[in-house]
């Protein structure tokens, strides 16, 4: 098996949402530049928006929202806990990006005078602009990273990180998930953009792949930052969504919602003010399902026949298209029957929660010269227009870095040590087979970490991961392919350790259902009003700390703080 | 000696490819790249298309992108 060593000046990891953006955007700040896109899969299908997207969930428009009102939203419906400067960074640069994926040819949909036809499922401001024709989005992508020359290699999977003497970035390491070759980049600068950690809970349905999230999005990402030394930040802040039962979709009341679609009980009457997804929404969820009064469901039939077609067409079509296949199965037309939802498994995604990697406003994380973007990088609620901006200013950052910096020296043992750990299960004779440690990891860490969270049942999941480290040195591949399942496996494990000593650090409850602790069910703003970090420290050890919130850019009223954890309908006396 | 656990070896897979339809044998890959999983693959004895891991997201790419409707995705068995 072969060692391919390449040098460039900006690598970028994952080109799904924001990698290929940072690809551009680095190339476009200096064209002289040699750009790397390296992605696991093919990066005309890949992603969490392989099939296209049916609207943006966040999108700042003048004339509808102002950044301020954004950024106040977001503080509000993530409890507080957030970096302000980073979501105004989103915020004030939100509609300049619209503007731009429109001129580059993406479909957003416009009322008769021309504006963009912006609707409201938020609590309180508009920002969801639908997008009914937004399966053509990858291919938009495309073509910029061929017009702008962006290098691009496939079936490429990273695995580590290299770092120089100095502690700053100085590439990566990856294998080919067809032939097994390792390859070395050396890189002045990298952006992390491998999504969301995707595959750490196991779905009810114990479908390994029948994940919300795109499950290539293993937690590569969250797993190489970590290693490196990033300070990671929110990680007790699962992503828990509301989905269709036994289906990995939405049931997508943000598209139906301002159709007149809602969420209802068995008793058919509504119990949630907003279906805007917060921590605090998903508790409601939970309370109605495990009350007396669920299952729960999204309630369509009342609406007339071309609202229903519309609907179909939007959500057939365009990022679930496996949708109207999943309901002809099981006989489920909406114009006759509601459709039964469920919450999902748990996950890492700032793009929906605010788990990630700690960046910046430059979209810097704590390892000089690497940055991070897309689901991954924790901004919150960030979804795929924060990727955008976020793929923007990562590329950018990292054009500007290569300005001022040489190569870091790349070490021949972290090399060596990188090439054995991931050759090893191709060279074992005989082991346990990838899927298998990976079913038992996942259904662990639904056992042990899926809210509402225990104290000692996340204590022994920790000594149980701990067991599973020993199981990952016995794991054969017995070829390429396996061997890229084997070494996910060994991410996923990370990220449910730092899952369980993230969840176990603090101690309180927060984000409604996403950080419910039955030993600790009350909010307590006095000790944790702060961000809970991790990082790997000097002897390798996993540890949490905490990182005091900047004082807001945008203040927040005391008679608006607790807007989003009101959100169950008032019962009439 | 057997590895796989018997839970997991493929009986019914989610993807099937009309062999009639397939154009692998002309060079076609186009399922095979656009998938996220890599989970299909070319038997080049009999010049077409198949599923080789039953790990499908059942997102479609392969579907959809395949120039002569060879490709159907099916939702897996154990979420029907």
């Amino acid at each position: 098996m072969n060692t391919i060593e390449t040098e460039v000046d900006v690598l970028v990891i994952g080109g799904g949402t924001a990698g290929p953006m940072a690809a551009v955007k680095a190339k476009q700040a200096n064209p002289a530049l040699r750009v790397l896109l390296l992605e696991k899969a093919n990066v005309k299908r890949s992603g969490a928006i392989s099939m296209g997207m049916d609207g943006l969930n966040n999108a700042v428009i003048p004339g509808h929202a102002t950044p301020e009102q954004y950024v106040r939203e977001i503080t509000i419906a993530n409890d507080g806990i957030v970096n302000q400067k980073a979501v105004m960074a989103y915020a004030t640069q939100s509609f300049a990006m619209i503007e731009e994926l429109d001129r580059w040819g993406v479909k957003f949909e416009k009322d008769e005078t021309g504006d963009y036809a912006v609707k409201k499922v938020h609590h309180m401001g508009s920002y969801v602009l639908p997008m009914p024709e937004g399966h053509d989005i990858k291919k938009v992508l495309y073509r910029q990273l061929k017009r702008t020359r962006v290098e691009i290699t496939n079936r490429l999977v990273a695995t580590r990180l290299l770092t120089g003497p100095d502690g700053r970035i100085a590439g990566a390491m990856a294998f080919d998930c067809r032939t097994a070759e390792f390859h070395v980049i050396r890189a002045k600068s990298v952006v992390l953009a491998c999504g969301a950690a995707g595959r750490l809970g196991l779905p009810s349905s114990g479908y390994l792949f029948g994940t919300y999230e795109n499950p290539t999005n293993a937690g590569d990402g969250y797993s190489m930052a970590y290693h490196a030394g990033a300070e990671l930040s929110g990680i007790e802040c699962f992503q828990i969504n509301p989905l269709i039962k036994d289906y990995n979709g939405p049931a997508c009341a943000y598209v139906t919602g301002p159709f007149g679609g809602y969420t209802t009980n068995a008793e058919g009457q509504r119990f949630i003010e907003c279906d805007y997804w917060s921590g605090q929404m998903m508790w409601e969820f939970y309370q109605e399902l495990q009350g007396g009064k669920g299952p729960v469901f999204l309630k369509l039939d009342h609406l007339a026949e071309e609202t229903i077609s519309q609907i179909e067409t939007i959500l057939h079509t365009n990022e679930r298209p496996s949708r109207g296949r999943f309901h002809a199965g099981r006989g489920t037309d909406y114009r006759e029957r509601l459709v039964e939802m469920h919450i999902s498994e748990i996950g890492l995604c700032s793009g929906h929660s605010a788990s990630g990697v700690w960046v910046d406003e430059h979209a810097r994380t704590t390892v000089p010269g690497l940055h991070s973007a897309g689901d991954m990088a924790c901004v919150p609620h960030n979804y795929m227009l924060g990727a955008f901006v976020y793929g923007r200013l990562a590329g950018e950052s990292s054009a500007a870095w290569c300005a001022g910096h040489d190569f870091a020296p790349v070490d021949p043992e972290q090399v060596e040590r990188e090439r054995q750990r991931v050759w090893a299960p191709l060279l074992r004779e005989q082991g346990l087979p990838p899927h298998q440690v990976e079913f038992k990891l996942r259904r662990l860490v639904n056992d042990h970490l899926q809210p509402p969270k225990v104290t000692r049942k996340m204590e022994i999941g920790l000594e149980r991961f701990e067991g599973i480290r020993h199981d990952l040195e016995q794991i054969k591949a017995r070829d390429a392919h396996e061997l890229m399942r084997a070494m996910e496996v060994h991410a996923i494990r990370d990220c449910a350790e730092m899952a369980a000593r993230a969840s176990l650090f603090r101690t309180e409850s927060r984000w409604g259902l996403y950080h419910a602790r039955v030993d600790f069910p009350e909010r307590n703003d006095t000790d944790w009003f702060c961000h809970a970090q991790l990082k790997k420290d000097e002897r390798g050890a996993m540890t949490s700390f905490k990182r005091p919130i900047e004082p807001y850019l945008v203040p927040i009223a005391e008679t608006e703080r607790n807007a989003y954890r009101e959100l169950r309908i008032a019962v009439p006396a | 000696m057997q590895y796989a656990p018997i839970a997991f070896t493929p009986h019914a897979v989610p993807v099937s490819v009309d062999a009639d339809k397939c154009i692998a044998h002309k060079g076609c890959t186009v399922c095979v790249d656009v998938c996220p999983l890599d989970v299909l693959a070319i038997d080049l004895s009999k010049g077409t298309a198949y599923m080789k891991f039953d790990e499908c997201w059942y997102c479609m790419p392969c579907e959809k992108d395949c120039p002569t409707g060879a490709v159907t995705v099916e939702i897996p068995y154990l979420l029907r």
